[in-house]
């Protein structure tokens, strides 16, 4: 008769689920919008971006080197004759920033002369986007600069060349990890929130002590909440590998065992701290916002997923250690642009799976089969 | 089934339970037994220990002090499976369905699976559920709520049932069923624990427990505590408003112990050998009068709010008018075609079973609900038109949701005072005056959520009231609060009324609605009875063939002569 008693709380649980709209919106609604969001509208990749070219100077290497900004894949440009003619888009930040070349331009270059100057006024309300440009401008600047000089018979072989190669990512495209970290964080979220949700709401709807007044041991209790979840954050997980290849090109270079692997070692201190809020809180509107402070949060800002944790503060960088996601975010990252780099996956499994163990034994301590 | 018969069913020795650093223990030395094929009654004010016994005895508590042993173990280790709980709050997954819930119960209590359908069989015959089965717990009636908990509480019969309050918010006609359906169970020889707050149901129990801030206080059966009124309770008949007065200036008599108002009449407990008033008649004693005796006795008739409440000028006009209101949701009629009018200084009762369209009417005349067709006036304003106005003229009390459980006393009293309009001076008077009336001085820095239900339910009337309303709605105003705290709270009601205030009640207690001039009985969205609290039972004694009936006795004929008649013509058609 014993057995009879786990499949029903399961059932029970899958009905719950079943029936109550918020549970598939934060499992599968809820990712897609997050994904959208690091997918398309989030990017810290700059393309086109708007900047004014004031050509001063009629002559034929000025108007060249206009030609190869407008030409340039990295600008929009706005062409003028005077700087002042620009300058009110650029206080009104329709423009980022400004490339002067002056009136002697082409006849100082023509004269030889190697201090040859333009100017580039920018932004600096926006320091990225500023110093974007900056270097963008100076880059389409040397690239014409040395075609010209070969042009002309100027050549100077090159002594030394420099030439960067982006591993895995050679684009240097950021949805490419910025989506993988996109799920991660969506697995924080449905682990955490969803359990610590199921739980309060049991206490609060006053089931719990009905429940407790039956043969019903915790351990089946707690068992038959995380079970559930369990599933549905794999499920939601797969949703977000079919979304991030199909629909947002992201290569997928690992292995669905590679990728399942880190997913179920994570979801263990995800479930397991959402078990321990419910417990701790007995209330839904608590624990949602505790889940959200000790789940999403530091799963968003200190795991690497947005913010470098090499260039954080170190007592910043100290508290990343503490944060389960930080041990997933470069393995999901890597199964998915690398491939399946196992010693580290392994890693990753064992400290999440030592997180975990550590949040369930939390929980189990603070659920008590009383009521006061 | 349950071994020896002189071997209690549970039983509790000396034991002691304490939260937090109350200085009152919830339980203090309480010893008692529980026997198997009795119905026992657990009965006591608010805050008297009840909850606290139950959960002890379900397991869910550790007690400090002394032994709980159930089934022949401690409480703590004994076998779940052969208790039955049922909570204050039911316990049932409203987003499960009525099957659902019980199959849920089965499994975890571990029925058979052959003896499955049976049993479900039986329990939805006797709760009269099998039509509801596949009906969501949660849109379910209260009183089917209430059917259902106590089913799925009863899915494998148990040596031992627990019930916490079961008639809490139910209607007396869902609460008689309800005893029915456990006074059968009682046959089998199970052990029944029965908490309440409904004295009259107290009376009717094999063996009842009297709790007082945590002690025993009686224990034994309820004819004996009865006996101990024998002699002292009175009938005293007055007319019309007179009683009001009248109760007010008996209530105050040193020799007068407890008062309250059936009717026409007072009924009246007296201090042991004073003489009655004259003109009174000996009435058989009630359980209640022993109660409330032994709680010391009911409050005094002076009512400090009613003395300086300004008197309600009488303009003709009566204070509120339902005309013709009804209100459909969808295809479904929740209010058809009510009509009453209430005159200034009248107490005017709604009553119905769970589900009748009580509450929908009492919306529709709050302005917290559009009627569908027909119009609603209080104090003279239009809740058509002119809303806001008719608002401001009244003061709204309801048990549950009307407090900020998590502001203080002060704040509470601060955010009604300012919702009203009363600002700087004004505010601080009114503030002042309330707290001083209802004695909330100790309290102003607490909580309201942690206040003594007593005292909760003074804080929900000083804020109803704070801005001196000429028409007061009170929504089962008394809901799950002990016989003394109803007395208080009825004292004021009766003070303002005869100072002009105007009073629109609904209630499930049938002790509250004999206060009413009249009553108002909604079934099924219409109205099928309008009278005073006498000519109710004078109709029912005359179509029932019932010799003095209660109120409640009233109430339960009145339905049921419309469903026969309902029933008669849906089979003529």
């Amino acid at each position: 008769m014993r057995f009879a008693r786990f499949p029903a709380l399961l059932i029970k649980e899958f009905r719950q689920i079943l029936r109550d709209p918020s549970a598939l919106l934060i499992a599968f609604v809820l990712p897609i919008i997050l994904l959208f969001l690091f997918g398309y509208a989030i990017s810290f990749d700059i393309r086109q971006v708007k900047i004014g070219v004031a050509l001063q100077d009629d002559g034929a290497p000025a108007q060249s080197l206009a030609t190869a900004y407008r030409t340039s894949r990295w600008f929009e440009v706005t062409q003028a004759h005077e700087l002042a003619e620009l300058e009110p888009d650029l206080i009104a930040g329709h423009l980022r920033g400004i490339v002067v070349i002056p009136a002697d331009f082409s006849a100082r270059l023509e004269a030889g002369d190697r201090e040859v100057t333009i100017q580039v006024i920018t932004d600096g309300a926006q320091p990225n986007t500023a110093s974007f440009v900056a270097n963008y401008v100076e880059g389409v600047r040397a690239t014409w600069a040395r075609a010209w000089a070969e042009d002309h018979g100027q050549v100077r072989p090159a002594v030394l060349s420099f030439v960067p190669r982006f591993w895995f990512n050679a684009e240097l495209t950021s949805r490419d990890f910025l989506v993988p970290g996109a799920i991660a964080v969506v697995m924080a979220m449905i682990g955490t929130l969803l359990t610590a949700l199921v739980v309060a709401r049991e206490w609060e709807r006053g089931t719990m002590e009905a429940l407790l007044a039956t043969p019903v041991g915790m351990a089946e209790l707690l068992a038959s909440k995380v079970l559930p979840y369990f599933l549905l954050g794999l499920g939601s997980m797969a949703m977000c590998t079919t979304l991030a290849v199909t629909l947002f090109d992201v290569p997928f270079r690992g292995s669905a065992l590679g990728l399942g692997a880190l997913s179920m070692a994570f979801l263990m201190p995800a479930l397991g701290q959402g078990l321990w809020i419910s417990a701790i809180t007995k209330n839904q509107f608590v624990a949602s916002q505790l889940a959200l402070v000790l789940g999403f949060l530091p799963s968003m800002m200190l795991s690497g997923f947005v913010f470098e944790i090499a260039s954080m503060p170190a007592p910043v960088r100290a508290v990343t250690y503490i944060v389960p996601a930080r041990y997933l975010v470069p393995s999901l990252q890597t199964v998915f642009v690398v491939g399946d780099i196992w010693p580290m996956f392994w890693r990753a499994i064992g400290v999440l799976l030592l997180f975990g163990l550590g949040f369930f034994l939390l929980a189990i301590r603070a659920t008590k089969r009383r009521v006061a | 089934m349950t071994g020896a018969p002189d071997r209690p069913a549970a039983r509790l020795s000396r034991v002691t339970r304490r939260f937090g650093k109350a200085a009152v223990p919830a339980l203090d030395q309480v010893s008692l037994q529980i026997r198997a094929g009795r119905m026992t009654g657990l009965v006591g004010p608010d805050g008297a220990g009840k909850t606290t016994m139950i959960r002890l005895l379900a397991g869910l508590l550790d007690p400090d002090e002394g032994e709980v042993e159930v089934l022949g173990s401690p409480a703590v280790s004994a076998d779940r499976s052969r208790i039955g709980y049922m909570p204050q709050r039911f316990g049932l997954y409203e987003d499960l369905t009525v099957i659902e819930n019980l199959r849920l119960y089965a499994r975890l209590r571990g029925l058979a699976a052959e003896s499955r359908q049976q049993r479900f069989d039986r329990l939805l015959d006797f709760t009269d559920l099998r039509r509801f089965q596949s009906r969501l717990a949660g849109n379910l009636s209260g009183g089917m709520k209430q059917k259902l908990g106590l089913a799925c509480a009863l899915v494998e019969t148990p040596d031992l049932l627990l019930l916490d309050e079961p008639g809490v918010g139910v209607d007396p006609l869902s609460r008689r069923e309800l005893w029915g359906m456990v006074q059968q169970l009682l046959t089998d020889g199970i052990a029944v624990l029965w908490s309440t707050a409904y004295l009259d149901e107290a009376a009717q129990c094999d063996e009842v427990f009297l709790l007082n801030e945590g002690r025993l206080i009686y224990g034994g059966p309820p004819q004996d505590l009865t006996r101990e009124a024998e002699g002292a309770t009175y009938r005293l008949a007055a007319q019309g408003l007179a009683r009001r007065q009248l109760l007010s200036r008996l209530a105050d008599r040193e020799e007068v112990r407890d008062a309250t108002i059936q009717g026409a009449a007072l009924r009246l407990l007296m201090a042991p050998g004073a003489p009655p008033p004259s003109g009174a008649l000996a009435v058989p004693p009630r359980f209640e009068d022993a109660f409330v005796a032994r709680m010391g006795g009911g409050p005094g008739g002076r009512s400090a709010l009613a003395e300086s409440y300004p008197e309600v000028p009488d303009t003709g006009a009566p204070a509120i008018e339902a005309e013709g209101l009804t209100r459909r949701f969808g295809s479904f009629t929740a209010a058809s075609d009510i009509r009453f009018t209430v005159p200034r200084g009248e107490i005017f009762g709604l009553l119905g079973p769970n589900g009748a369209g009580k509450s929908t009417t009492f919306k529709m005349l709050c302005g917290l609900l559009h009627p569908s067709a027909g119009r609603g006036r209080v104090a003279g304003h239009d809740l058509g038109h002119a809303r806001a106005a008719a608002r401001q003229s009244l003061g709204y009390m309801a048990q549950k949701f009307s407090l900020y459980g998590d502001l203080s006393v002060r704040q509470n009293l601060s955010f009604f005072a300012g919702v009203y309009g009363l600002a700087g001076a004004g505010r601080r008077r009114a503030m002042e005056r309330m707290t001083e009336i209802f004695h909330l001085g100790p309290y102003l820095k607490q909580n309201a959520g942690g206040l003594p239900l007593g005292v909760r339910q003074r804080l929900s009337l000083a804020c109803a009231v704070m801005h001196e309303p000429p028409v007061l709605f009170l929504d089962e105003p008394t809901s799950g609060v002990d016989p003394i705290v109803r007395r208080e709270f009825w004292t004021h009601i009766n003070g303002l009324v005869q100072r002009g205030v105007t009073v629109l009640v609904t209630t499930h207690f049938m002790e509250e609605a004999e206060y009413c001039d009249r009553i108002l009985v909604i079934y099924r969205a219409e109205q099928i009875a309008l009278g005073s609290p006498d000519q109710l039972k004078a109709e029912a004694a005359g179509t029932g063939g019932l010799s003095d009936p209660t109120l409640e006795d009233a109430f339960v004929a009145l339905i049921e002569a419309r469903e026969t008649a309902v029933g008669r013509a849906g089979a003529a058609a």
